[in-house]
């Protein structure tokens, strides 16, 4: 079935909420199409298209809830799914936190569909793992990657009168270059809403360059360090922080946002100045549905601002509780940047590390946010300025909110995968111990 | 069903984001379908449209997935059921040899003309990908089984249990944690039946049916004066089990500084323990880093167990397919070619298996027709084996798969997923106390907490759930603060003691990714009480 107009998410919405017999009842209708080719060894593994829909329906009798799924959507189908979640709200005990559904409201027109990655075909696909293929050959080194683009739709409608479709488009591409030897290995990714900006051949340059350039690795003590952390990096470690922007946790007690003796750290200067955070939908590189699942609007929040955290989400049933209004949660962030290059970056620096990428992160201490992970792909020693020789792979174990707050200096800001973060030159970062990892 | 239709309905969001991946579900099931099944002779009739439609035109080899996969979960925060959810997918893989590649489709339409469609593009793309090849697909061969079945082994269908009932044992759970001194109290069950049937010329017809159980929980505690919170998970296992997992008598209770659970679960009294560990746990002692010997309880084990000897023996992350996902493994083909790679010490014997009755990786055969079997891969310390399948088993020289082929869904294609990979218990009899008494300075870690490995399975580190301190022989108190670094290699040549099979548990994971586009798969690791000389821990605190 794939992707609908919004008239015909919004009829088929509307049929399956006519079956209602529920207090309150909710659907949505989530639809995608697209395709993806898969390759390793320096050649194509596997390749697919894909396209699928589905509807997900909640329904309520006083505060009771059951939810069911289905992916056929004839007459007859559409009132069985109903009927279950209507069985499955009877067999539930009432939930205290369920709020009454949003009533109607006018969204802005998102800026999330771009027509030149709806129209990306297996063709198209095929031509941009050739020529990463070629120059991954040409640099004598063996690639292993996949692309993929998607175009999905996603519609809400509830029983109170509330309506909202969006669509959007996405193309994503990754590339492993490793040499014969297995002592250098490098990569790239990255993420757009708009697949002209995708050139698999530059990107793959730069993944060569790291895998030829990372060959021959010296072991360094590990220790605190000043370190540079390519766009990728940074991203890495900022995901783990701003889901931590949440009024809920941070009021239970149970998240690095709460304070000693109860209450939040909204509004303490958190991190160094530099920092400023925000969530915009309408950020043409990385744009998002301008309303979210509960049916609230989702605007441009400032998160961060000057080191200072400014807001926290609520959910619709934290927010009545403490009588404020809902938030949307954090979602796609921006990281302002400066307006340095990564090169001037490394230039300014006298002594420290190029981090590539990190891998395999996870949460060590939900309190203080301290996080493991290792260096990946092309870690490089700089001093006086330069890039001086390859240093093997570190496990870290830091701190986003530690890191933040010894922010030396900030490039560029750029996309990669769901965020745009600049580079950043951090001092006294914790690498713990060296892995053998290439 | 999506993930984010996952997170949305079971409004899970910070606990469905610590699981790597949730597996794509399809449409809802009533409570009592399981009871419906679908008869063997129509699935019969349906594959062999597809296996005809393929040959005639031009496939040399053809299997065909007809997959059931049913779902259930119930979600609850202390005192509230946050949601109930149900989700079915159905529908047909056909996967298909042509001019010598690979070429796979799927379908949700089970009509003839719908199915031999399916049949006839898995051809269209194999031929297609053959423009590309390089070294045409070498089959292991593997005899037809003619129509057989396969069963797990279950003794209550955890679907016709009364939802009633499971509700009523969550909310007990969650109770009996806040009245045991926890603030919050999270618990959820998730239930997994796969029905499926696979048919290939090679003349297999297979009807299977597989069941899979996951009963957790997560409390905190907060100590308001100082700020500080700690968190405790279950030391529940997903399990290849019925409802009966939940039914544990005093035979499946190891009594000691905790009670510990073997292949029975008693969550209500795990919840209790869980609320006065988590207290403890806030005034602990913080450790002291520096070398300790550490006794691993299999509910710890298993994911070191799971991270650092089954990644590094998937034959394709050996050769490269993974290198832009999971990643490759330091145990190159020369270390297995040399037979003498000294992975660990002699006590450490490590095998494959898939047909471990209660484990979550057991079935009669694999997604590719293979019936299953156990097998060395690390035999007295020297990595002897990997986990292939058909058309791997050359490159080790095997003249048959070893049945380790899987697809998370009848729309995934099926490839090389981890089987049960387990530590073997010690031969000489061996009790927890009887490892813990040799102990000078060392620590006693139970439950699996942060895990990360690097990307060739050399670095790892992992904390847990409960950590004690062990002083000549003795339990000493808590510890807090534990993570433990090591080096695969040097980790498993410092393993120096073990229980025996009296001790033997399983642990497991329920979601553990490959692939790109990903898909999870479900695998146990058994192993006793083992200890680990020398080993490097670290002390986690920081002042933000």
């Amino acid at each position: 079935m794939g992707i609908l107009s919004k008239e015909e998410a919004q009829a088929i919405l509307k049929k399956a909420l006519s079956f209602s017999k529920a207090d309150e009842c909710e659907v949505s209708l989530d639809g995608s199409e697209g395709g993806n080719i898969r390759y390793a060894r320096n050649a194509v593994s596997t390749a697919g298209d894909m396209s699928s829909m589905d509807l997900a329906i909640s329904s309520t009798f006083g505060k009771k809830t059951g939810s069911a799924t289905i992916n056929e959507f004839d007459d007859a189908s559409l009132e069985k799914v109903v009927r279950r979640s209507e069985e499955l709200a009877q067999l539930a005990p009432p939930n205290p936190e369920y709020v009454s559904l949003e009533g109607p409201k006018t969204f802005a027109e998102s800026i999330t569909y771009n027509s030149a990655t709806a129209a990306v075909n297996p063709d198209i696909r095929a031509e941009a793992v050739r020529k990463s293929l070629e120059v991954a050959k040409a640099a004598n080194l063996e690639a292993a990657g996949f692309l993929e683009n998607t175009t999905s739709f996603r519609a809400i409608m509830n029983s109170k009168g509330l309506f909202a479709y969006n669509k959007d488009t996405d193309v994503s591409f990754s590339v492993t270059t490793r040499n014969q030897a297995g002592t250098g290995s490098g990569y790239v990714s990255n993420s757009f809403n708009d697949v002209r900006k995708l050139d698999t051949l530059a990107l793959t340059k730069i993944a060569a360059g790291k895998a030829n350039g990372s060959a021959g690795a010296r072991a360094i003590e590990p220790g605190k360090y000043t370190v540079i952390l390519e766009p990728l990096a940074a991203s890495d470690m900022l995901s783990n922080l701003v889901r931590g922007f949440d009024a809920r946790g941070a009021e239970e007690g149970r998240s690095f946002m709460s304070k000693k003796g109860g209450g939040t750290r909204l509004g303490e200067q958190l991190f160094n100045e530099q920092v400023n955070i925000y969530s915009d939908p309408f950020n043409p590189d990385l744009p998002s549905a301008t309303w979210n699942d509960d049916g609230l609007p989702v605007e441009r929040t400032s998160w961060v601002e000057k080191g200072v955290v400014k807001n926290l989400s609520y959910s619709r049933f934290w927010a009545q509780k403490k009588g404020v209004k809902p938030l949307p949660g954090a979602g796609r962030i921006i990281m302002e940047g400066g307006s340095a290059s990564l090169e001037e970056l490394i230039k300014s620096t006298e002594k420290g590390i190029l981090v590539t990428r990190f891998w395999y992160i996870r949460s060590v201490d939900p309190q203080t946010l301290l996080l493991t992970g290792l260096t990946r792909d092309g870690t490089f020693y700089i001093e006086n300025g330069k890039i001086m020789f390859p240093i093997k792979n570190f496990r870290f174990n830091e701190s986003p909110i530690i890191m933040l707050n010894n922010v030396e200096a900030l490039g560029k800001a750029e996309r990669n995968g769901s965020m745009i973060v600049p580079p950043m030159k951090i001092r006294d970062f914790t690498f713990s111990s060296l892995s053998d990892a290439v | 069903m999506k993930r984010r239709d996952f997170i949305y309905l079971t409004g899970m969001g910070a606990s469905a984001a610590m699981m790597p991946s949730i597996p794509v579900w399809g449409k809802d099931v009533p409570l009592d379908t399981a009871l419906d099944r679908i008869d063997p002779a129509l699935k019969k009739r349906m594959a062999d449209i597809a296996l005809n439609a393929a040959k005639s035109r031009g496939a040399t080899y053809t299997d065909v997935r007809i997959g059931r996969y049913l779902n259930q979960f119930v979600v609850t925060r202390e005192d509230k059921v946050q949601n109930i959810v149900n989700t079915e997918s159905y529908g047909m893989g056909v996967r298909v040899i042509a001019n010598g590649s690979w070429g796979f489709a799927a379908t949700d339409k089970m009509d003839t003309d719908s199915i031999a469609k399916a049949a006839e593009l898995a051809v269209a793309i194999a031929k297609e990908n053959s423009r590309l090849l390089t070294e045409p697909v070498q089959l292991a061969p593997q005899k037809g089984y003619g129509e057989v079945s396969w069963k797990a082994p279950i003794e209550k269908n955890a679907f016709e249990v009364p939802m009633k009932e499971k509700v009523d044992l969550l909310l007990s759970v969650n109770d009996a944690a806040l009245k045991g001194g926890a603030n919050y109290a999270n618990s959820i069950l998730f239930l997994v039946n796969e029905q499926k049937y696979f048919a290939s010329t090679d003349g297999s017809y297979i009807d299977q049916d597989v069941h899979r159980i996951w009963p957790t929980f997560f409390l905190t505690k907060i100590d308001a004066k100082s700020g500080k919170f700690e968190t405790r998970n279950a030391l529940s296992a997903p399990m290849g089990m019925g409802y009966e997992y939940l039914q544990a008598g005093p035979e499946h209770k190891i009594k000691g500084i905790t009670t510990l659970y073997k292949g029975r679960y008693d969550m209500l009294e795990d919840a209790k323990s869980a609320a006065e560990q988590v207290g403890q746990k806030i005034t602990a002692k913080s450790v002291e880093a520096g070398k300790y010997d550490l006794v691993l309880d299999p509910s710890h084990l298993w994911l070191t167990i799971h991270e650092s000897s089954g990644h590094p023996t998937e034959l394709d992350r050996v050769l490269g397919y993974e290198a832009n996902f999971a990643g490759t493994s330091f145990l190159t083909l020369d270390k297995w070619q040399s037979k003498n790679f000294k992975y660990g010490s002699e006590l450490v014997n490590i095998q494959g298996d898939k047909t471990q009755p209660g484990s979550l990786g057991a079935v009669g055969y694999d997604d590719e027709g293979v019936g299953t079997k156990k097998w060395d891969i690390i035999k007295d310390g020297v990595l002897v084996n990997y986990q292939a399948i058909r058309d791997q088993a050359h490159i080790v020289g095997l003249n048959e798969s070893q049945g380790c082929c899987y697809a998370d869904n009848w729309s995934s294609v099926q490839f090389q997923r981890m089987p049960n990979v387990s530590l073997m218990p010690g031969k000489q009899k061996k009790s927890i106390d009887d490892l813990i008494k040799n102990v000078e300075k060392g620590i006693y870690i139970i439950g699996d907490g942060s895990f990360s490995i690097d990307q060739q399975r050399y670095n790892f580190q992992f904390g847990g759930q409960l950590y004690y301190e062990i002083k000549e022989g003795k339990i000493a108190g808590m510890l807090k603060d534990v993570a433990y670094q090591a080096n695969t290699q040097e980790f498993w040549n410092a393993c120096s003691d073990m229980c025996d099979e009296s001790d033997y548990r399983l642990g497991g994971s329920f979601f553990d990714g490959k692939g790109q586009p990903m898909q999870t798969s479900a695998v146990s690791h058994g192993c006793a009480t083992t200890r680990f000389n020398g080993v490097n821990v670290i002390n986690t605190a920081r002042k933000i």
